[in-house]
């Protein structure tokens, strides 16, 4: 299927240039560590339970992170006029869209990663058995947040004022995801089940379904003037 | 529905709105398949709009381009697969070697034997012994020898030329010129917007002048000679200039 091949080389592409240049994955992961130092300063060892705070702290590196990667990852598009190759291809909009949505997700994931493997390092924070859950529940949230990052930031790619807009739409509207996922962080790390967190699991699979769906369908809008 | 003898583009009543701004006043235009046409025109005349609705890259405010008989609504991919367009931008990737970037585009047009066909664009624009380094390194001209090789991966029968010799140095220039007598091979036809008089009358079967989003001026480039061609456009884009 055209639409399927056309994304995964799209991701190709994607992987390959930030093999060489090491740009997102350096300036995410940066980003990411230094909110880990802030937090680790503003709240020092024994002030406070860090098992209840890493919720907060973690998806505050993620959100961040995640800006800064999908900034970036436009702008190298709008560079040479790159993505007017792309539009200039009979590839689907909707392909390009899902394989800049894909490769975003992968850059975003592997920060995830780092920070929360930092995390459990210097905060001491035990997942205890939610481990699995708590991936899960990131990968559902992680996905919704990039879906409407991806999109929004086509759009603040066509101003000048990118590096602001892309925040500036994205946060409020991904509200309600950065809500589901940090009560559901916070419900994992008390040690909770999966029953505990079922209702904000469904949440997050329907944000997820319906900005994957709606991002996919209103791309080429977005990127043709 | 496709005809055999229509125009290889047709714009009619054109029109292109950005904010109060009209870019495009009423375009009309037909290019012949196997033609090679330049349009002039000052800076703002809408040249490179016109060349970026006739790409599909911007739509229209009002009026109709057809490519080959076919609306660009009817069939947009497939008529994406007939044209090919070379500007300033390279539309390359810099971190990306040249032969990645071309492997790359002719996958996503559906290149037949696509390493066979990258093999065989690098050796026509000169550049396979380069086809390893990545664009970044490249020299201006290099970059946009391979922006030619990238827009004529896929065998267009459509290349649009939106001011591709911005940025090349004497000898760069000259280089392309010789590849796009290459691409003027009667099978293609060619659409070039420029500021160079000399150089697009040389090229091409006809010229057109576009001043304030409104072709005022068309006529075959035989027998039409360059201090005649620099008189009309003076004449025509004096109001035009601040």
């Amino acid at each position: 299927m055209k639409l399927v091949r056309d994304m995964g080389f799209m991701v190709m592409k994607e992987l390959r240039t930030e093999w060489r240049t090491k740009e997102i994955l350096t300036a995410m992961g940066v980003l990411g560590i230094l909110v880990l130092i802030v937090f680790a300063f503003a709240f020092p060892p024994g002030s406070v339970r860090y098992q209840r705070l890493a919720p907060g702290i973690l998806w505050v590196a993620f959100v961040f992170a995640g800006i800064l990667g999908m900034n970036r990852s436009m702008a190298q598009e709008k560079e040479d006029g790159c993505l007017q190759g792309l539009l200039l291809t009979p590839m689907d909009r909707g392909a390009l869209y899902l394989g800049k949505l894909l490769a975003n997700l992968i850059f975003l994931s592997a920060i995830e990663a780092l920070v929360a493997g930092l995390c459990i390092l210097f905060f001491n924070v035990s997942f205890s058995e939610g481990f699995g859950l708590f991936v899960l529940v990131t990968l559902l949230g992680s996905t919704g947040y990039v879906a409407v990052g991806t999109l929004f930031s086509a759009i603040a790619a066509q101003t000048r004022f990118q590096e602001v807009l892309l925040p500036v739409l994205l946060i409020p509207l991904a509200a309600p995801i950065l809500i589901a996922v940090v009560k559901c962080t916070g419900a994992i790390l008390d040690g909770s089940g999966f029953e505990a967190v079922a209702f904000w699991v469904k949440f997050l699979a329907a944000f997820y379904a319906v900005f994957v769906i709606g991002g996919f369908l209103v791309f080429e809008y977005v990127v043709q003037e | 529905m496709e005809q055999a003898s229509a125009p290889a583009i047709q714009a009619i009543g054109l029109k292109k709105r950005f904010g109060h701004r009209w870019a495009l006043n009423g375009v009309d235009l037909e290019v012949a398949a196997g033609q090679f046409v330049t349009l002039f025109g000052p800076n703002g005349a809408g040249k490179t709009t016109l060349v970026r609705i006739l790409s599909q890259l911007v739509r229209p405010t009002a009026g109709e381009v057809r490519i080959d008989g076919r609306s660009l609504d009817a069939d947009s991919g497939e008529i994406r697969r007939q044209v090919g367009v070379i500007s300033h931008l390279t539309m390359v990737y810099p971190s990306l070697t040249g032969r990645e970037n071309l492997l790359f585009f002719a996958r996503l047009f559906d290149v037949p034997e696509p390493h066979r066909r990258v093999e065989q664009v690098l050796d026509q624009v000169a550049l396979s012994s380069r086809a390893d380094s990545p664009v970044r390194t490249y020299s201006r001209g290099m970059a946009q020898r391979l922006a030619i090789a990238r827009a004529v991966l896929h065998d267009p029968r459509i290349v649009l030329l939106d001011e591709p010799y911005t940025g090349l140095d004497e000898r760069a220039a000259g280089r392309f010129t010789r590849l796009l007598r290459q691409l003027a091979d009667g099978s293609r036809t060619l659409l070039l917007t420029t500021h160079n008089l000399e150089q697009g009358l040389e090229l091409s079967h006809r010229v057109a002048i576009q001043v304030a989003g409104r072709i005022v001026y068309d006529a075959p480039a035989r027998g039409l000679d360059h201090a005649t061609l620099r008189e009309r456009y003076l004449e025509l884009t004096r109001e035009a200039q601040p």
